[in-house]
Order: C-alpha cells, then structure tokens, then sequence
C-alpha cells in the first residue's frame, strides 16, 4: 500500500472536515433564512421574524453535516474494500438469522403469536395489523413487478382501487357478498393490469414510470367525477365478510369471552378479517416465492438485467412483461377487496399518488425482490408511523428524509435479496500465485 | 368563436407557464436521465421566496415593475440554491447506483421539501399579490389578455431564447451537450462533470422559479402544494415532447397546455387533467421517444 493509499483510506483530514461541516452550516443557515425566519400571516400577509430559529438550523446543520461525512467517507471506504476484495454478498446477522436452522420452528412460533393475537390484544392493534398485513399483500405484489421484473410501476394503487371499487360497488346495486367479491376484484384488477401492459410493452424506464403514474392519476380522476362511485362522496356500509351468514358478534363472542382475555370491545368482524389476511398473505408468501424460483420466475430476473440479452435467449418477453403486470394487479385486487371491508368506507382519496408511493417504499427499503425485506419494509412504514403519532406533524418529513437517507447509504434496503450464485470450482486447486 | 379565443390564450398561458418549468426537468434528464421529482417543489419554493421578498422589499420602499423583477431575482436565486443543495445531497451520492435510488431518494426530497415548508410557513393557502404594474397599451383589450398573461408569454419566450443561446453558444452549454452526450468521454476531453450538473441544476431551478413568481402574480394563491401537480404536469410535457430534447420541452408543454385548456372548456373542467393523462399515454404509444424525441435503436 502506498503512502496516498494510506492516507486516503485513513480518510479523514479532521480540519478539512471541520471546515467543510462550519462551511455546510453556514451554508444551510442561509438557505433556510427566508422560508423558515420569515414566516408569513395568511391572514393579513404581515411578517413573523423567528431568528433563534435559524441558530437551530446551523446548529443542526453542523452536527448533521460532520455525520453525514463521517458516513459517506466509511461508505465510500467500504466500497473501494469490497472492489478490491471482490467477495460475494456480504453476509449481514439478518441474512444469518434468516437462513439459520432454526427459521422453520421460529416462523411457526410467529404464526402461532400472531393467530393468538386477538384474543388478548386491543381492537386498535387488531385493526393497524390488518393494515399491515394489507401492505405486506400489497408490498409483494408490487415486488413482482418492480423489484422482479424491474418494471418502475408508479400507478400501482389504481389496481388496489379497482380491487376496493369493485367490492364497494358490487356490494352497493347488487348487495353480492365479500367471498364472491374477493375473486371478482381480484379478476377485475388482473384484466386492467393486462390492459395497462399492452400498451406499454414497448415502453422503457423512465417513461413506463410516468405511463403508469398517468394511469393511476386517470383512474382516480375517473373515479372522482363519475356519478356511479358516487365521487368524492365515496361509498359507505360496505359489508363485512361473512361466514356462513354467522353473527359473529352475537354468537360467537359471548362464549370466547368466558375463557379468553378477550377485549370486550372487539369487532369479531375484524378478527374474522384479521384472520382472512393472514392467510392471505401466507397464500402470496407461497406463491411469490414460488414464481420466483419458477420457469418465468427466471425469465423476469432476466428482463430486469437485460432485455436485449433476455429475448436473445429466447424468451418470450411479451408473455413475460403482461404476466408480472397481470400478477402483481391480481394482489393489489384481493387487497383492494379487504381493504374496501376493512375500513367500510372507501372515497378516492384513499388512492392518491402518495399511496403509490408508499407501497414503493416498502419495496424498496424493504429490500427490492427480497421476500422477507419487503415484510419488514412494510412492519416499519406502517407500523413506525403509528409510534409516531406523538410527532404527527414531522412525521412526512422524517419519512421523505428516511428515503434520501436510506437510498444513499443503504440504497438495497433492508434486508437485500441475495441472488443464486453458481460457484466455480475447478476440479484441481489453482495455483497460490494466481489467486 | 370567442370561446375558442379565450381557450386559446389560456391554453397558451398555462403551456408557457409548463415550459418553464419543464425545461428544468428536460435538462436534468438530458444530461444524468434522472427524473428530478423535486424540481416541482423547487417551483413552489421559488413561489414562496418571491412572495417573502415581495413583502419585504415592498416594506423598503419598492414598487413597480423593480419590485417585480428584483422578487423574481431573489426568488430565482433562493431557487438556485435549493437545486444545488438538493443535487449535493439527494442525487451526486447516488450517481453511481442503480437507476431506481436516485428516483426513489428524488421522491424522497420531494416529500421532505414540500413539508418543510408547510411546516415553516403554513399549511393554508396564501394569498399573492398581484405585482405586475398596469400595463397602459393593453387596456382596450384588456377583457381578452390580461397583463399578466402578457408578460408570462413574453418572459418564457426570452427565457426559452436566453436558454437556447446558453446551451448552444457558450462553453458551458458546450460542456452539457458533451456530457449529455458521453459522460465518460466528457471527463476525458477536461470537463468538469460535477460542475456541469450542478450548473444544469441551477439553472432549471432558476426557470423554475420564474415560472413560480408569475403563475402567483396569474393564480394570486399559492400553498405548499402547488408543486406536486405542476411538477407532474410539467414533467408529463416534457415526455410528450421528448425528453431531454429543449425545444421538444416546449412544444409539449404548449401542447398540453392547449389540450387541457380544450378539454375543459369543450368538455368538463372535472376532466381537464384525464385529458392531459390521456394524450401522453396515446402519444407515447404512438412515438415512444415523444413528439420530437429519436427513438434510439439499441445496440448491442
């Protein structure tokens, strides 16, 4: 190694970075001066000067900026390690627990906490874990298309809209029930992602992104002016599942209260749901894992690394890029349907740019193609906001701020997917001096 | 008939006000293909600063046409500076990544900037005041172009022209087109790629801003939220005309801007921005490199 080497790698220069960092605040004091110090009275357009404000951020400023060059510099340190190294992924203790032996008796203690979970817990978690699980549903679908197929789907909520709708207003003319809906939605769903696909086969990157932004934004606008959803008025009393006609809350709760911790106050209705998503993501669990490893599973990691390469090896890329459309609609449909009974509700303010947005973060912090990233991914947007409540008013900012973050200094999320690598070993060992 | 007139000046109000902003995100893309999601908030920032100025430059004795031109100068470099600082963070660290970090950190910085400022100013809608001065010639027509519909056309038009110049006669505009062209082989021949980035994004934002201070003297409102859309919009005209193409940028904004004038006045208001969706989905379908876009053949 030589001298420079070394001192690159020893990397920090402290005055230089001290510097920088004064510099940075300086700097960050002076763009915010006029938004944040000057805040103006909506009311007779007069002034607020807020100038301790603006010690804060420098001060801030200064703190944040040593940080994030201390961690940019061991990011970039890693990188060069890992360039001259050149090992396979590395390893993290997540990955470790995942592949441990012990998963398979760990995934059944989980499923075993959580099945047991309404009869102790508050109505309030049964319902934000209704809501997870429908993210998780809807996190493995988009994974599908994004993080497998490496189709950017910007519309995804407009199938997750198609699915909620279809329930919504099959059960307001007709009064068909959530078990006949839950296909029809699904199908619904499936045959506008295939149309959706069509069009766009030919479409690439950037411009598949804002084709499908503009379709999500087509199919909320659309349903806000038609007089069938009935608008911004939205559709209400949206029937729970049923089971076999059963009132669940009649018949069913007075004899699990006499055994069980049960809350009194739980909507037996919901824990049926809580039940029916459950499954349902353990059903998508199989499934996505499943295609993944399949005959067209492969042909989709294919079309993500290279179209060119991947039609030259005979795949048939239509078929390829209509299904990973067609199939990640089908996930957003079924969601849509619970979602629609969950919350009884549904107006199209429920299905907006943002949720799009959200369901994409969960890919992609999660952990893009990875199967237990995007569970994880999907716990922590939804469930870290709800701990946050406490800062509802800076809750958008940390997560945009999340984003950035997490982008550029852990841009494969979470937990990153590992890919199959094939080892070669050759038959005789090589020589010492070569390797 | 003068339906169709009216139509047709606010048609081409609302492209100007497009272009301008649509050329910060052509630029951008030209030159690191990346899809610059907080360039709409950028505008909305630059929105708020002319407003800030306003009122205090007002205080200082201001008026007139200086009031307006020194605000949309204030705003345009507040606006400058955002761009860069946004760059530096959310898109220089990420340039040698895959192409869906620097979109999703894009977002990202949309998000947070957007509620920066309704946390630092206010959540309401805010009130704009009107700072174009009387403009004496047009009184008799005023019932048909206002003047700030005047001056929106007319500033695009020397912006877009100042532009042009830029990009094709100095050496900084030398340089883009050379980046844009071959990033690698720009480094080669001696130019300093990082400095060339940060100028692109300077200067869109600086339009953007512009864009920003006239659609507030023409809407006389303006919120936090004025970006997401406008960014969209913006970002929808400068795909329908070919993205990273500057003149294709302004072609598609005045297409757009004509289409959804149309459509709400022929058809429904309520289906104004369907319409716009709907053109760019049929466009790209028809000329998937946009209106003047190539579509490039891949080789391989």
């Amino acid at each position: 190694m030589t001298r420079e080497s070394a001192h690159q790698t020893a990397g920090l220069n402290w005055k230089r970075e001290l510097a920088l960092s004064l510099l940075t605040a300086l700097w960050l004091g002076l763009l915010t001066g006029p938004l944040l110090v000057c805040r103006l009275n909506p009311t007779d357009g007069s002034i607020v000067y807020r100038w301790p404000l603006l010690f804060y951020v420098a001060g801030g400023g200064f703190i944040l900026s040593s940080v994030w060059r201390l961690l940019l510099a061991r990011r970039n340190l890693r990188r060069r390690r890992a360039e001259v190294a050149l090992q396979g992924p590395k390893r993290t203790w997540v990955d470790l627990l995942l592949a441990s032996r012990r998963r398979c008796q760990g995934l059944w203690l989980v499923m075993l906490f959580l099945i047991s979970l309404p009869f102790w817990a508050s109505p309030y978690t049964v319902n934000i874990l209704i809501t997870a699980l429908i993210y998780i549903t809807l996190g493995l679908g988009l994974n599908i298309v994004v993080g497998v197929s490496g189709l950017l789907n910007l519309g995804y909520v407009a199938f997750y809209a198609i699915g909620a709708y279809t329930y919504a207003l099959l059960n307001y003319y007709f009064g068909l029930g959530f078990w006949l809906c839950l296909p029809l939605g699904a199908l619904t769903a499936t045959i506008l992602g295939l149309l959706l696909g069509f069009p766009v086969l030919r479409l690439k990157g950037d411009y598949l992104a804002i084709v499908t932004l503009g379709f999500g934004e087509i199919v909320r606008l659309l349903l806000t002016n038609m007089e069938v959803t009935r608008g911004p008025r939205g559709l209400a009393n949206i029937s729970p599942p049923g089971l076999f006609g059963l009132d669940l809350n009649a018949l069913v709760k007075p004899r699990l209260l006499t055994w069980l911790p049960l809350d009194p106050n739980m909507d037996m209705n919901k824990v049926f749901l809580f039940f029916i998503m459950l499954a349902l993501v353990v059903l998508t669990i199989l499934a996505v894992f499943r295609l993944e490893n399949s005959r067209l599973g492969r042909a989709w990691l294919a079309l993500r690394e290279d179209e060119i390469a991947c039609q030259a090896m005979g795949i048939n890329r239509v078929r390829a890029k209509l299904t990973a459309f067609a199939l990640g609609a089908t996930w957003a449909g079924l969601a849509g349907v619970v979602f629609a009974s969950q919350v009884t509700f549904i107006n199209p303010t429920s299905f907006t740019f943002m949720q799009s947005v959200m369901i994409l973060s969960i890919v992609v912090l999660g952990g893009m193609g990875s199967i237990p990233g995007v569970i994880i991914g999907a716990l922590v947007l939804i469930l870290l906001p709800e701990e946050l409540r406490a800062f509802a008013d800076y809750r958008m900012l940390l997560f945009g701020a999340a984003m950035v973050l997490m982008m550029v200094f852990r841009p494969g999320g979470l937990i990153q997917s590992v890919r199959q690598v094939y080892l070669y070993q050759p038959a005789q060992p090589p020589d010492k001096g070569q390797s | 008939m003068e339906l169709f007139r009216d139509l047709f000046i606010s048609g081409l109000t609302k492209g100007s006000i497009y272009a301008l902003i649509a050329l910060g995100y052509t630029m951008v893309y030209g030159i690191i293909a990346l899809i610059n999601f907080a360039h709409g908030e950028i505008y909305m920032i630059g929105a708020f600063t002319a407003l800030i100025a306003s009122v205090i430059l007002g205080q200082l004795g201001l008026a007139g046409w200086g009031l307006l031109i020194s605000a949309g100068a204030v705003a345009a470099i507040y606006a400058a500076m955002y761009g860069l600082t946004v760059e530096k963070i959310a898109y220089k660290p990420l340039r040698h990544s895959s192409r869906i970090a620097p979109l999703i950190s894009a977002i990202g910085m949309s998000i947070f900037l957007q509620n920066y400022v309704q946390l630092a100013q206010t959540p309401n809608f805010l009130i704009f005041p009107d700072l174009v001065p009387e403009i004496d010639f047009l009184a008799p027509i005023a019932h048909i172009v206002n003047k700030n519909q005047l001056i929106i056309w007319l500033v695009t038009i020397f912006l877009m022209a100042a532009l042009t110049l830029i990009v094709k006669h100095t050496r900084l505009g030398l340089a883009m087109r050379a980046v844009a062209q071959d990033r690698d082989m720009a480094r080669l021949s001696g130019v300093n790629i990082d400095r060339v980035i940060s100028a692109t994004f300077v200067l869109g934002s600086a339009l953007a801003a512009v864009g920003g201070l006239l659609i507030g003297c023409y809407m006389q409102q303006i919120d936090f939220y004025i970006g997401f859309l406008a960014g969209m919009k913006a970002f929808t005209a400068a795909v329908l005309g070919g993205i990273g193409s500057i003149p294709g940028a302004v072609l598609g904004a005045l297409v757009l801007g004509f289409a959804e004038s149309f459509a709400a006045g022929y058809i429904s208001s309520d289906y104004e921005d369907v319409v716009a969706f709907v053109l760019l989905i049929l466009i790209l379908i028809v000329r998937p490199g946009g209106l003047l876009g190539q579509t490039q053949t891949q080789k391989v």
